[in-house]
């Protein structure tokens, strides 16, 4: 097989695997697959953490070993690079889509993280009111906030911008 | 009697990533005491949450620390005696009431958010990178724990009492924030950004109606590994499993 094909069979593998605590987006969608490497016919699957901390990346890397075997992929390893700093601005139109779907209303542009305090208007992902207000800046995982709308009155996540 | 600690060979790299992990992994560690006594809810998740992220930015380091030392992240943080551990006094300090470990948290995250961020620029390339993902989760901490110190500072009587006493109890630790850690061209000295630093805090101080203290004396000793009694007392529940079973896995 020439390493092309072999490339495209695991980019299509290992693009599906999801992040286990948002099963809605696949680590395509988040931005955390960032490339796969393929030498002689091995395979080398390179990703990006979220966070520093991001308990997540075992178990993401162990699905990804296991759609690669699935895949008949054997000759295969998962490498992790910090450079270039993962942000939510590599989130793909899908992923925010799929976000927002599920409830979670996507990361805003990373730009206007800089402000020590101040948040920027976030429209709620059930009825799309402005009117919202932040509850908790740390969520139940490191990637989200948690909000509330003072329209439709429901809390909501929100995935932050980093 | 064999030993199960190990000695290290402090190049100027390893000797700052040793430092700046052991300031993580102690003020992480610190923070994760908290977890399931903090005054509400949302605080105990907030302070797990800082806590993993201080975690995750000491292991990458001791990774790195590790790469030229040939020890491994876990070898680095349950092996090493007190008097290898490079971290600031300020971070092992106990945790204290919630105003202590807050005014703590704002101290330090004023300056580590500026360092990382200048150390986005480092010449040595996987600190760079490291700091370009901790830059972005330090900015998050300090305001988290800027926001705090204004709530109590602003707030009750008893909780204003208490966040005076807290700044009064860290002041003499925080010259050592500003202590150079190497000489090395790939670090930044912290000192340049003590001015920065100093406006930064006094403005929060001031929204938050509380006297920045004027210490008579600085405390100091972390970097070269005289530590406070408080230390040896961490590191021995931290590190008892991998001292009573080295190498124990599960």
């Amino acid at each position: 097989m020439v390493s092309g094909d072999l490339r495209a069979r695991a980019w299509q593998a290992v693009a599906s695997v999801c992040d286990p605590e948002i099963p809605v987006l696949s680590i395509e969608d988040l931005g955390m697959l960032r490339d796969v490497r393929v030498t002689g016919g091995a395979v080398e699957v390179v990703i990006t953490p979220t966070y520093s901390g991001c308990p997540a990346m075992s178990m993401i890397t162990l699905e990804i070993e296991t759609a690669l075997r699935a895949a008949g992929i054997v000759d295969a390893r998962v490498t992790t690079t910090l450079s270039p700093a993962w942000t939510t601005d590599w989130m793909t139109a899908e992923g925010r889509r799929k976000l927002l779907e599920y409830g979670i209303a996507p990361p805003p542009p990373a730009s206007s993280r800089r402000a020590l305090f101040g948040e920027t208007a976030i429209a709620c992902p059930r009825c799309a009111s402005a009117d919202t207000e932040q509850l908790a800046e740390f969520g139940s995982t490191s990637c989200k906030a948690l909000w509330r709308c003072r329209t439709c009155r429901e809390p909501f996540d929100l995935f932050k911008c980093h | 009697m064999t030993t199960t600690s190990i000695v290290i060979v402090e190049t100027p790299l390893v000797r700052l990533a040793l430092a700046r992990a052991d300031d993580a992994l102690i003020l992480g560690h610190r923070l994760s005491e908290w977890c399931g006594h903090a005054p509400m809810l949302e605080e105990d998740l907030a302070l797990a949450n800082i806590a993993l992220d201080l975690i995750g930015q000491a292991r990458t380091l001791y990774t790195l620390a590790g790469e030229a030392t040939g020890h491994d992240e876990d070898e680095l943080a349950y092996r090493r005696d007190e008097r290898a551990y490079r971290n600031l006094l300020l971070v092992e300090l106990p945790k204290g009431d919630f105003a202590f470990s807050i005014v703590r948290q704002f101290l330090y995250s004023a300056l580590i958010d500026a360092w990382w961020r200048a150390m986005t620029e480092s010449a040595e390339p996987r600190l760079a990178a490291i700091a370009a993902k901790a830059e972005k989760e330090s900015a998050y901490h300090l305001r988290h724990a800027a926001e705090w110190v204004i709530r109590l500072g602003d707030g009750t009587p008893e909780s204003h009492a208490r966040a005076q006493a807290a700044l009064d109890r860290l002041w003499p630790y925080v010259d050592e924030l500003f202590e150079s850690v190497t000489d090395a061209a790939f670090d930044v000295p912290p000192a340049c950004l003590r001015a920065d630093w100093d406006i930064q805090v006094d403005s929060v101080l001031s929204t938050a109606t509380l006297t920045r203290p004027t210490a008579h004396w600085s405390q100091t000793g972390g970097r070269s590994g005289k530590h406070t009694e408080h230390l040896g007392h961490l590191l021995s529940e931290m590190q008892y499993l991998q001292r009573v079973h080295p190498g124990a896995t599960w």
